[in-house]
């Protein structure tokens, strides 16, 4: 695979836009530089090696319908901020580690074996609430925001996810 | 298939399967350098196809969640993750 030169205008551009998309939405970038920098570069290597910005520091497929979850910011970022302090990468941390009160170091992978993967546990309501709903719900699964409209929005308005990454919820 | 070998002192069979686009795994890396130990790395994702394939089976083998880093000692001992203390602790002697 040839590697791609990422120039340091093209990694402090989008660590601006992260870091203000971030913070408009209650997420915190680490406040490392050097790391963050880093990873950043790692997201546009992705991107341009696969079409989408997978975690740099996941084994990507190359299949965006196997990857899904690993997009950055992936599936597990939420929880593993709320266990850990930082996500798997430690791109995103929680305000503890962002104002310095709290170290990040690695953490265990929460993500299963593909072999192990098994549908998104889905929630089955009773047809009766169902046929009271003038909409369905949709979840985002990345930050868990909900909606009810005919569609998911484009871009998720709190974690700026795709409309791909949403589920029905309802 | 491209192992990168770095010189240093013999402990063995070390080896390093890592990511390049991975934070975790240079730091991996970097240790193992500093520490002074000889050892091979490569890096999963920029294989081909054919390479990969093979490779894969060696790391599910040694770690089936296919997380990065792996350090595996004399086709034995297998440490997953930047777990410092206990890379610092397997090259100690």
């Amino acid at each position: 695979m040839n590697d791609i030169t990422v120039t340091q205008d093209d990694v402090n551009s989008l660590s601006f836009h992260l870091k203000k998309d971030a913070e408009s939405a209650g997420y915190y970038l680490n406040p490392d530089t050097g790391f963050t920098q880093d990873l950043v570069k790692g997201l546009i290597i992705n991107e341009h090696r696969y079409s989408y910005p997978s975690c740099p520091c996941r084994l990507a497929s190359g299949v965006k319908e196997k990857d899904i979850d690993i997009i950055c910011p992936c599936d597990y970022r939420d929880s593993d901020i709320n266990e850990y302090g930082s996500c798997y990468c430690a791109l995103y941390v929680s305000q503890a580690v962002s104002q310095g009160k709290k170290k990040v170091g690695p953490i265990p992978e929460r993500r299963l074996p593909a072999n192990q993967k098994t549908k998104v546990h889905k929630v089955i309501p009773k047809t009766e609430i169902l046929a009271t709903l003038s909409y369905p719900v949709w979840r985002c699964r990345v930050c868990g925001y909900l909606c009810a409209r005919q569609e998911p929005p484009d871009i998720c308005p709190i974690c700026k996810a795709t409309k791909e990454r949403f589920e029905r919820f309802i | 298939m491209e192992w990168i070998h770095n010189e240093g002192k013999n402990k063995g069979k070390v080896i390093l399967y890592a990511l390049s686009t991975c934070v975790w795994c240079n730091k991996t890396k970097e240790l193992l350098k500093d520490l002074g130990i000889e050892f091979s790395y490569l890096y999963v994702d920029k294989l081909s196809k054919k390479d990969f394939e093979k490779v894969l089976e060696d790391v599910k083998h040694w770690n089936p969640a296919c997380s990065f880093p792996i350090i595996v000692i004399n086709d034995k001992k297998c440490i997953v993750g930047f777990k410092e203390n206990d890379i610092r602790e397997a090259f100690k002697k």
